[in-house]
Parts: C-alpha cells; sequence; structure tokens
C-alpha cells in the first residue's frame, strides 16, 4: 500500500460526501414533484409521455397497484429485449453482420438486464449489434435503474406517510426518474468521458496495419497448434490488427449512473476504450456511489429526519471502508505463489498482484473498482476479480453476500438497507421489551415476516443453486479454475446473479445450465424480493404515527449505526461463512502453504 | 391491470425511441466535438492507419519495447482477461516460463510484475517505468544506441499521475516504439 493509494481512496470518499447532499436534495425534490430548475425542458416532455401512454399522474396506487404496474412493466420490456436479440440479424446497425443470439443466452441477458444486474454470458463486441446494444441493452441501462429509484422512493412514502393508502405512481415515479435525473446526468456524464476517448460512433470495425508484423503459430481445429511435415509448428504471419467501434460512451454513462454495470465490450471498464485514463475510472467511480449515496439524505429528507440519513450513511461508510482496506491490502501484498517477480511497489511501478489488472489504474484503483462495484449493485469491473488474490477476491464476493446495501444500487440499495434497519429496530426493541417504532411507525409481525421473506430468499437461491452446480457435470463442466478457486467461481456467480450485481469469476463459462440457472436465479433476487418489500411499504403507510417516548430506540445515534452494521454481518456471517471458508479463505491458506491447482 | 398492461406496452415503445434511439444519436452527434477522441484515436503513418494511440498491439522483436502479455493475442475486437486464479497452475508456469526467457535477455534483475502477467482488457497500452527500464538494455543492444539516450526518450514517454494524484506513471508502448523508429532507426 502506498501513500498515494490511500490519497485517492480518501479524495474519492470525500467527493462522494460532499455531492450526497445536493443529490439527495435534488432528487426529493423531483419525487415530491416540487418546482426544479430543469422543469422548462422536462416538464413539457413528461406531460407529452403520459398522454402518448395513457398515464394519469394525480392518480396515486395501492403498493399492490404499485407492484403489478412495475411487474407489468418489466415483463414486456424483458419480452422486447428478448425479441431484439434474436431478430438483430435482420434489423439495422449490425455492421458486422452478427447473426440472432441463442435462445438460452438471450433469454439469461433479459433477465440480466431487466433486473438491473447485467450478468453477461457474451462477448459484447463479438455478439450484439449496435441496436441491440443501444435499444435494448442500454435501454434497460435507464428503465431498471428508474424502477429501483421508484420503489426506493416508494418505499420512503410507506415510512413518511400516516394513515394513507397510497405510495404514489409507479409510472410517475419512473418517469421523473428518467427525465429529471438520469437523462441529464447521461448526457452531461457522456461528454466527460468522450473527453478522456471513450469512443462513440456506429461505424463498422477499423482495420489497422501492424507496426510490426506478426509470426503466429497456426492452430489447428482442436485448437493446438498445427505442425508441418518438418516436425517444427507451421507459422501464420499477421499483418493486421482489428478494432472494435460503436456506441459506447453512451452506453458507459448510464452503466455506471444506474448501477448497471454490462460493459459494452467483454473487458468491461478495464477496457481502454471504455476507460482510457484515470480520471474517466475516478469519474466512473463517483457516478456508481452519486445516487445512491444522494439517497441517504433523501430518505432524511423526506421522513424529516435528517439525522436518520446521515446514521445510515454512516452505516455504509464503515463497511465501505472496511471492504476496500482489505482488498487494497490483499492485492497490494501481490501472489505469494510468483516468486520470480519483483512484485514491491515503488516509484516504478505500483507492484503488487498485476494479473488482470491494468497499469494506468494499478492497485489501489483496481482495488477501489472492485469494493465500489460490489457495494453498489454495479457489476462494472475495471480488473478481473477471477484472478484477484483470495481475500482480494472474497471482498467482492463478501459484499454482494452482505447484500449490496453498502450505498448499493440505485434505489435497491436504499430499500434493501432499510429492510436491515426496520430488523436492527426490531431487534433492540426486543432487547428492552418494547413494541419496536420506527420513526414513529411500530414495527410489527406483519412487517418483520415480510422483511425476513426478503432476507431469506436470497441466500436460499444463492446456496441451493450453488449446491446444485457444484455437484451436477454441467455444473463443474464450465469451471475455468479448479480448486477451493472452482468452488468460489460457482458461488460468486450465483451470488452475482441474485444480488444483481453482475460482477463475474469470468472463468467461468456459458453453457445452458448456467444460461437458464442464473436467468432463474436473477428474476427471484429482483421480483421475489421486491415484493415483500413493498408490502411491508404499504403496511407502513397506512399506520397511525406515535410520538416518541422515553422508551423509544433512536434511529439518530451512533448506537443505531454500530446495531445496523452488527446486524448485516451477523446475518451475511451466519449465512455464507460456510460457503466462504471452503472457498477463499480456504484457498488463501493453501496459497500460503505454497499449494497450486 | 387492463389499464396498466396497456400502459406498459405504450410506456416500452415511447421510452424505447427516446432512451434507445435518440439518446445515443444525440450523443455521437455530440460526440463530433471530440472528432478524433470519439474515434478511437487512430494513428497514421504515409497515409495507412497502423493502430489506436489508446490499444495495445504485438511487439515481438528485441530492437522494441514488448506490451505486456495479452490473454487475448491483442485482438481488438476480442478483448479478453485470461481470468487465471491466484493458485493456478497454468498461471504460475505462464508467469515462470515469461520470466525465465526474461531473464535471458537481462540477466540478474528483478522482472516486474506487470510485464509477466495479462492485462484485463488484454489490450493494455502501457507498461510501468519499470518495465520499460527492464527491457532498455536490449533495445539499445538491438539499435545501436547507448543506454541512456535509449532512457531519455523512454523518460520523454512517460506519463506521470493525471492532474499528479490519479493513476499511476506509465508508458505508453505503440507510441514509444514509433518515437523509436523516427529518431533511431534500425540500420539494415
Amino acid at each position: 500500500m502506498t501513500f498515494n493509494g490511500w490519497f485517492q481512496i480518501l479524495l474519492y470518499f470525500a467527493v462522494i460526501l460532499l455531492l450526497t447532499k445536493p443529490m439527495g436534495v435534488f432528487m426529493a425534490k423531483v419525487f415530491n414533484r416540487e418546482r426544479t430548475w430543469l422543469d422548462g425542458v422536462m416538464r413539457p416532455l413528461e406531460r407529452l409521455l403520459y398522454r402518448l401512454t395513457k398515464i394519469d399522474e394525480e392518480r396515486e396506487m395501492s403498493w399492490k397497484e404499485y407492484a403489478v404496474s412495475m411487474l407489468l412493466f418489466s415483463a414486456v420490456s424483458m419480452l422486447v429485449l428478448y425479441l431484439l436479440q434474436r431478430a438483430q440479424q435482420w434489423l439495422p446497425l449490425n455492421p458486422q453482420k452478427f447473426s440472432g443470439v441463442a435462445p438460452d443466452l438471450a433469454f439469461n441477458t433479459a433477465a440480466s438486464f431487466t433486473t438491473n444486474t447485467n450478468w453477461q454470458f457474451y462477448s459484447g463486441e463479438q455478439v450484439m449489434s449496435y441496436l441491440t446494444q443501444m435499444a435494448g441493452l442500454a435501454y434497460h441501462n435507464f428503465a431498471s435503474a428508474a424502477v429501483g429509484m421508484a420503489l426506493a422512493v416508494a418505499f420512503i412514502r410507506g415510512i413518511a406517510r400516516k394513515e394513507a393508502k397510497a405510495i404514489g405512481n409507479f409510472w410517475v415515479d419512473t418517469t421523473r426518474a428518467i427525465l429529471w435525473i438520469l437523462v441529464p446526468l447521461s448526457i452531461v456524464s457522456s461528454i466527460v468521458l468522450i473527453s478522456q476517448g471513450v469512443i462513440q460512433n456506429n461505424k463498422p470495425y477499423t482495420t489497422v496495419k501492424l507496426v510490426e508484423p506478426q509470426q503466429v503459430p497456426r492452430a489447428g481445429q482442436d485448437g493446438k497448434p498445427v505442425v508441418g511435415p518438418d516436425g517444427k509448428p507451421v507459422m501464420d504471419t499477421v499483418t493486421e490488427q482489428t478494432i472494435a467501434n460503436g456506441p459506447i460512451a453512451s452506453q458507459e454513462a448510464i452503466k455506471e449512473l444506474g448501477t448497471n454495470g454490462g460493459g459494452f465490450l467483454n473487458a468491461n471498464s478495464a477496457h481502454p476504450f471504455e476507460n482510457p485514463t484515470p480520471f474517466s475510472n475516478f469519474f466512473e467511480m463517483v457516478l456508481i456511489f452519486l445516487i445512491p449515496a444522494g439517497f441517504t439524505y433523501t430518505l432524511g429528507r423526506m421522513t424529516n429526519s435528517q439525522a436518520h440519513g446521515w446514521a445510515v450513511f454512516a452505516a455504509m461508510a464503515i463497511l465501505f471502508f472496511a471492504g476496500v482496506t482489505t482488498a487494497y491490502w490483499a492485492e497490494a501484498r501481490g501472489n505469494p505463489l510468483l516468486t520470480a517477480t519483483d512484485q514491491r511497489a515503488s516509484t516504478m511501478q505500483p507492484g503488487g498482484n498485476m494479473e488482470g489488472k491494468e497499469v494506468r489504474f494499478g492497485i489501489a484503483n483496481s482495488a477501489l473498482f472492485a469494493t465500489i462495484t460490489t457495494d453498489a449493485s454495479c457489476g462494472a469491473v475495471n480488473g478481473f476479480h477471477d484472478s484477484y488474490t483470495p481475500l482480494g477476491g472474497m471482498v467482492p464476493l463478501a459484499n454482494i453476500m452482505l447484500g449490496e446495501i453498502v450505498f448499493g444500487g440505485v434505489g435497491a440499495g436504499m430499500y434493501g438497507m432499510l429492510i436491515f434497519v426496520v430488523l436492527s429496530v426490531f431487534i433492540a426493541g426486543l432487547m428492552v421489551g418494547r413494541t419496536p417504532e420506527y420513526l414513529g411507525k411500530k414495527i410489527e409481525a406483519y412487517d418483520v415476516k415480510m422483511a425476513m421473506l426478503y432476507v431469506l430468499i436470497f441466500p436460499l437461491a444463492i446456496l441451493v443453486l450453488s449446491g446444485i452446480s457444484s455437484l451436477t457435470s454441467s455444473g463443474l463442466a464450465a469451471l475455468g479454475n479448479s480448486g477451493p478457486h472452482g468452488l468460489t467461481e460457482i458461488l460468486y456467480a450465483f451470488t452475482s446473479g441474485t444480488g444483481n450485481n453482475g460482477s463475474a469469476f469470468g472463468g467461468l463459462g456459458p453453457n445452458r445450465w448456467y444460461n437458464l440457472s442464473m436467468g432463474f436465479t436473477m428474476l427471484v433476487g429482483r421480483f421475489l424480493m421486491i415484493i415483500p418489500m413493498l408490502a411491508i411499504a404499504g403496511n407502513l403507510a397506512q399506520k397511525k404515527s406515535v410520538p416518541p417516548s422515553p422508551g423509544t430506540f433512536p434511529v439518530t445515534t451512533p448506537l443505531f449505526t454500530g446495531l445496523v452494521v452488527g446486524v448485516i454481518i451477523i446475518m451475511g456471517a451466519l449465512t455464507f461463512f460456510p460457503a466462504l471458508s471452503l472457498g477463499p479463505i480456504l484457498e488463501h491458506l493453501l496459497a500460503g502453504a505454497g499449494k497450486t491447482f | 391491470m387492463k389499464r396498466n398492461l396497456i400502459t406498459a406496452i405504450l410506456y416500452t415503445v415511447v421510452t424505447t425511441v427516446l432512451l434507445g434511439v435518440v439518446y445515443p444519436f444525440l450523443m455521437t452527434g455530440l460526440a463530433q466535438l471530440f472528432k478524433d477522441k470519439a474515434n478511437g484515436q487512430l494513428m497514421t503513418k504515409n497515409g495507412r492507419v497502423i493502430g489506436s494511440r489508446i490499444l495495445a498491439q504485438p511487439f515481438t522483436g528485441a530492437a522494441y519495447f514488448h506490451p505486456r502479455p495479452s490473454a487475448g493475442n491483442y485482438g481488438a475486437d476480442n478483448s479478453t482477461p485470461s481470468n487465471l486464479g491466484p493458485t493456478n497452475q497454468k498461471l504460475i508456469d505462464r508467469v515462470e516460463t515469461d520470466v525465465a526467457s526474461l531473464h535471458a535477455e537481462n540477466p540478474g534483475k528483478p522482472v516486474p510484475i506487470d510485464l509477466v502477467t495479462t492485462s484485463g482488457s488484454g489490450l493494455d497500452p502501457h507498461i510501468t517505468p519499470a518495465a520499460a527500464e527492464f527491457q532498455t538494455p536490449r533495445i539499445a543492444k538491438a539499435r545501436g544506441i547507448s543506454e541512456a539516450e535509449l532512457r531519455h526518450l523512454v523518460a520523454e514517454h512517460t506519463e506521470g499521475r493525471q492532474f499528479g494524484i490519479l493513476g499511476e506513471p506509465r508508458v505508453n508502448v505503440l507510441e514509444l516504439n514509433l518515437a523509436l523508429d523516427e529518431k533511431y532507426p534500425v540500420l539494415r
């Protein structure tokens, strides 16, 4: 670890801290339908959109109607994405003449992008046409992010409202998230990214003439080198390199801002065309936390308890620093098995474990990015987690297992965190033997049952499907690494899928089993968890508000922050520690003993 | 239910046009403010496009600086990492083979880690200053110039941290090699 490395990490956090309040205030205004400086442009557009789509913006919805509208929109738009992939060979903007995507992969990808997961079992520049990327994949980056934000706002309304039946209008919340927040920020961010070198065009791929032509061994059908009659490998002369193009910047901006994470290109934000400079990297990281951090302030503002918003922010910040410190320490130590190399940090090199990482980012920015992308439900990567050290790779995995509530996904992080807050308040109530209250609302059996449902669906999907995969031949056939690392690959896949993260231990390749099972688990992790969450929102909204009494557990204190952190860690550890000990922890111990696989 | 279903269908269509077509085309239009960058910073020599300034291309000759190894053979339409885990024997073997051949050209010096590890993209355009320094004796010999002269050229092509703070110091291999050919052509 270096001084400069820590300085960059602290600078990043300082920027997020500064942006939290302005972002939070703005979002509260947008969702409360107050006046903002963007109204002149957006209000006419909003009215036009409602007219075209038959939305009555004054009509509010019960939690059930809110849930049904959300499900209908997700189902219709998911179907469109599936069809777009299957039919892309007949559609325009396909200069590389890519054929239609196979049904199981198209299903996986449609589920993945509709659920804000952006798990990718394909290589973008080899499979998807520009139209599919723009109107299908990038479109869902907007849609799924806006839906997540709408849901979080609905949940906050449930807490804030008293004796109310309705929690808002799903279409209005989604529309305002898109028009006032996602679109303006994406336009500005795209231009910033292009100024750094992220490409944006619709051209066919470019062929360039290499400066130094290369002799490469010819590969046969089986991938092995072809041997000539003289017993030497047959060599081919390569004189060209083909360079991918595409409308990347417009997708890159919303990919980070909406915590989606699906790269236009296979190498995601490690690719110089998606993330060309240290500043573009810093900027992308800021975009990932911008909305989720702002939501803590929106929470405080909409519930008239700003101190509670900051207490939640503090809990997230503690978990963020725990993660980034561990990841940075582990990656900076390097790989103990590569004894013949120089992995020490100096003024000449960042040192550390550089497999799967880029020189311009080095160790500090790679560890930081991996932590942020999994604290949030983003899943973009600027270095490949599969090649991280065992403990460095465990940090992103553990972050997702804790529920992606460290700032978290746009909206999803907020309501995920509030479920843990409800549970913490409940536990505090049990300790003093009183009916727990949360911001004036009594937390009763129904709320806790729904919260437990939310919390239990998640590990159930992950552990059952990981178990099945570890025992079946189709589950094991796709592994890229063996030993405990192989188990980690499986565990990471289902954790990432169910958690709607989308980052990967990428050695795990696609096959029909994973396409279908992960598609299923992504849908479960999104929609089955949203329903109990909305049920709590609806139930809280119709309750009376009770004034705080001396026995009320205050939700604005360091004690509260500590309790929430404790509950999150205990829940995560009890559920996942056995699995982690067989994967990354075992691998760490064996690597220390010099064991390889 | 029916009312919301109709809205869901209409909403998908209208927002797809707005976010999936109008928005990206608007950005492609605005991108023309940065024409070079929006098109991948292509470099030309004698009227031919010879590469992107920000993508690695392969160099294997003794007279050139070599980029980091690529898991995707420098295919710029097929970016890929190795995804080899830290305890994978294939990773250890690959690194040890590369270290052995690098030691043959520059014995006794420790091999900088970035020179024997594949990057995330397979197209990392940079090496660390340490990796450039390690290769200096080989190139100076092949070009018949002094190491001091070459170090001077490398220093000219070493980028510091952005704004003095962000990222890591680095050397762009393609730019450095083009400067080498310009300044110290190989005598044939």
